[in-house]
C-alpha cells in the first residue's frame, strides 16, 4: 500500500511527511501493519538507518514480520498489538539518547498514541517522523463519557462505551492521538442522518 | 455603588435575571450595523464609569450565583479545570492577579493583607478567609489557579509561551461556548482554533498570535465576542450537549425574546511576571432579547447584524436553526433609522 494522501484539512490535523533517513543515529521504529512497507522504503533509500535501529512490529494481520526482520535492525521484536507495546515502547523511549530519531509508520491512531507517548516522554518533535499507511479509520474521542473509540470508517458512528450516536468532528488532540466525536442527535434525539464512509 | 448579588440558577427553573442597570452596562459586541472577525483587540486600561470595561476584573450582580454554578459543574465533572504540571508557576502568578487587582478595585468586596510570603484573603461575597503561604500549594485547599478561579467571574485559560507558540495548557472551563477543555488542553494556538470556519483563510489568528507573543506586563488587553444561547445557561459545554442540546429547539415566536439570549465574551489577555505565561479570561454575560431591545439602538443594530450575518457563521454559533423566528422577532425594533457609531447606548 502507498503512503496515504490525505484531502487538505483543518490545522489541528497532523501531517505524516514521511520517513526518511538520518543515517546510522540511534534509532526507535515503530510500525503497524502496512507501516511495515514505509520502513522497508526507507531502509530501501539508505541501509544505514538500521544499523542502530530499535525495531518494533505489531503486524495487524499482514505478512511483512519476515522481511522486517531481514533488514537487520540491532533489535527486533513482534508484539501482537500497540497495548502490548506499550512497555516495551516506554523503556525505549526511556533509554534514548540525546540525538535518537523516532520512526513510526501504520495507521492514524497508532502513529497519534505514538507520537504522544514520545513528546510526553520528552522526546522533541523535530525527532520524529510520521508515515499513513493502511486504512483510514479514525481513533475518536467521545467529548460525553471521555471514551476511546477505535477503528472509526463511518460518520455517524456508535461510541462504543456509552451508546451515544457522534458525528466526527474535524478537531484532533495530538495529547489524546484522537478526533473528536459530538453527539450528532443532541437538539432532535433520533433524528440521525446516514451514515456515510469517511474519506481521507 | 453597593452591589445586591442575585439569588438565580443558569439551569433547571432559569431564575437568572438582569437588572436594568446590569442591562444598560451589558457588553454590546457591535460597532457598527454589520460583523465579520477581526483582530479587534485593545488595550484594557479601564473605560466609561460603570461599564463592564472599568476594572480589571469585573464583579456584577451575578458573581455569588455564577460561582455556585461553577461548583455544581465541577462536582458534576471535574475535568472541566485541568493543568499539566508545568503550569502551576502560572497559576500563582494569575492568583496573585486577581487578588491584588479585585483588592484594589473592590475595597468593599475583597482585601488582602500581605507579610512576605505569607498572604491573608478576604473575600466577603463568597464569605471566605484564607491564609495562606504564596508559592507554597500545600497551603491553599487546591491548586493556585483553581483556588483563585472558582472566586472570579468567567472561564479562564492560562497559556504558556514557546517556540514561537501559545500553548492551552490549563484552564477553568465551566461556561463555555462549545468547547472542550479536556480535549483541547495542550494545543497550540492554531490547533484549539482549527474548528473556527473563515478566519485561518484570513489570516485573522497569524496576526492575532504575532501580537500576543510580543504582550507586555502591565498593558492588557481585551476584546469582544459573541454568541447566542437559548436559556441563560452557562454550561454549554460539548460534554453536556446532549443534555442541553433539546432546549436549543425550545423556541417559538411566542417566547423568543424571553428565551433567546445573547451571549457576549468579554476576552482579556493578561502577561504573567513569573512564568512569562498568558492568562486568558473569557469572561461570559447574558442578554435576553427582550432586555436587549429596552435600548433602541441596540434593538436595530442587533437585527441588521443577524438579518445579514454569512450563513456560515450562523452555523458555527449554533444559532441557523433559530435564526428566521430571531430575525422577525427583532424585525419589529428595526425602524430603519440610522444607528450612532459604537456600542454604548445613545
Amino acid at each position: 500500500m502507498p503512503r496515504t494522501e490525505f484531502t487538505p484539512s483543518i490545522p489541528s490535523r497532523p501531517v505524516y511527511s514521511g520517513l526518511s533517513s538520518h543515517g546510522s543515529s540511534s534509532a526507535l521504529m515503530l510500525a503497524e501493519g502496512e507501516g511495515a512497507e514505509a520502513i522497508l522504503d526507507l531502509a530501501a533509500q539508505d541501509a544505514a538507518v538500521m544499523d542502530r535501529a530499535h525495531l518494533i512490529f505489531i503486524p495487524a494481520g499482514t505478512g511483512h514480520g519476515p522481511a522486517l526482520r531481514a533488514l537487520g535492525a540491532k533489535s527486533y521484536v513482534e508484539v501482537p498489538g500497540f497495548a502490548t507495546a506499550l512497555d516495551r515502547y516506554r523503556k525505549a523511549l526511556a533509554d534514548a539518547h540525546m540525538g535518537t530519531r523516532l520512526y513510526v509508520a501504520g495507521s492514524e491512531g497508532m502513529i497519534g498514541q505514538a507520537v504522544a507517548e514520545a513528546l510526553a516522554a520528552g522526546l522533541p518533535a523535530d525527532a520524529i517522523e510520521t508515515e499513513h499507511r493502511g486504512g483510514i479509520a479514525r481513533r475518536m474521542q467521545c467529548v460525553h463519557c471521555k471514551g476511546i473509540t477505535e477503528g472509526v470508517t463511518t460518520d455517524p458512528f456508535l461510541c462504543a462505551h456509552c451508546g451515544l450516536t457522534l458525528f466526527v468532528r474535524d478537531h484532533y488532540s495530538r495529547r489524546l492521538g484522537a478526533f473528536q466525536g459530538v453527539c450528532v442527535d443532541a437538539e432532535t434525539p433520533g433524528d440521525v442522518p446516514a451514515v456515510q464512509e469517511i474519506k481521507p | 455603588m453597593t452591589l445586591r448579588f442575585n439569588d438565580e440558577t443558569f439551569r433547571g427553573d432559569y431564575t437568572f435575571r438582569n437588572s436594568p442597570q446590569a442591562v444598560r452596562r451589558f457588553p454590546f459586541p457591535f460597532d457598527q450595523d454589520s460583523y465579520m472577525y477581526s483582530v479587534n483587540l485593545e488595550l484594557h486600561k479601564g473605560g466609561r464609569a460603570g461599564s463592564v470595561f472599568e476594572n480589571r476584573f469585573d464583579v456584577d450582580e451575578h458573581y455569588v450565583a455564577e460561582m455556585r454554578d461553577r461548583e455544581i459543574t465541577l462536582a458534576e465533572d471535574p475535568l472541566r479545570c485541568q493543568s499539566l504540571p508545568h503550569m502551576e508557576l502560572a497559576g500563582w502568578d494569575f492568583l496573585e492577579l486577581v487578588m491584588t487587582t479585585k483588592a484594589e478595585d473592590y475595597p468593599d468586596l475583597f482585601t488582602l493583607h500581605r507579610d512576605g510570603d505569607r498572604w491573608h484573603w478576604i473575600n466577603r461575597p463568597l464569605n471566605i478567609e484564607q491564609r495562606f503561604t504564596f508559592l507554597d500549594a500545600t497551603t491553599l485547599p487546591c491548586g493556585p489557579m483553581e483556588y483563585i478561579t472558582r472566586q472570579t467571574q468567567g472561564d479562564h485559560a492560562l497559556l504558556d509561551q514557546r517556540d514561537g507558540n501559545l500553548w492551552m495548557d490549563a484552564g477553568m472551563i465551566t461556561s463555555q461556548a462549545d468547547w472542550s477543555l479536556d480535549f483541547d488542553i495542550g494545543m497550540n494556538f492554531f490547533e484549539w482554533h482549527a474548528p473556527v470556519p473563515k478566519a485561518h483563510e484570513m489570516g485573522v489568528f497569524q496576526r492575532a498570535l504575532k501580537f500576543l507573543l510580543n504582550l507586555q506586563q502591565g498593558a492588557p488587553v481585551r476584546r469582544l465576542n459573541w454568541t447566542m444561547t437559548v436559556n441563560p445557561r452557562l454550561d454549554t459545554s460539548p460534554e453536556n450537549y446532549h443534555k442541553w442540546g433539546p432546549e436549543k429547539r425550545t423556541i417559538t415566536p411566542g417566547n423568543v425574546g424571553e428565551k433567546q439570549f445573547l451571549r457576549v465574551e468579554l476576552q482579556t489577555l493578561w502577561r504573567l511576571p513569573r512564568s512569562n505565561a498568558i492568562a486568558f479570561p473569557i469572561r461570559c454575560y447574558l442578554c435576553s432579547l427582550e432586555d436587549i431591545v429596552t435600548v433602541p439602538k441596540w434593538g436595530r443594530r442587533l437585527h441588521r447584524v443577524l438579518r445579514d450575518l454569512p450563513e456560515e457563521l450562523a452555523t458555527y454559533k449554533g444559532f441557523a436553526v433559530n435564526r428566521p423566528m430571531i430575525v422577525d422577532y427583532l424585525a419589529q425594533f428595526d425602524d430603519g433609522a440610522e444607528t450612532s457609531p459604537g456600542i454604548f447606548p445613545d
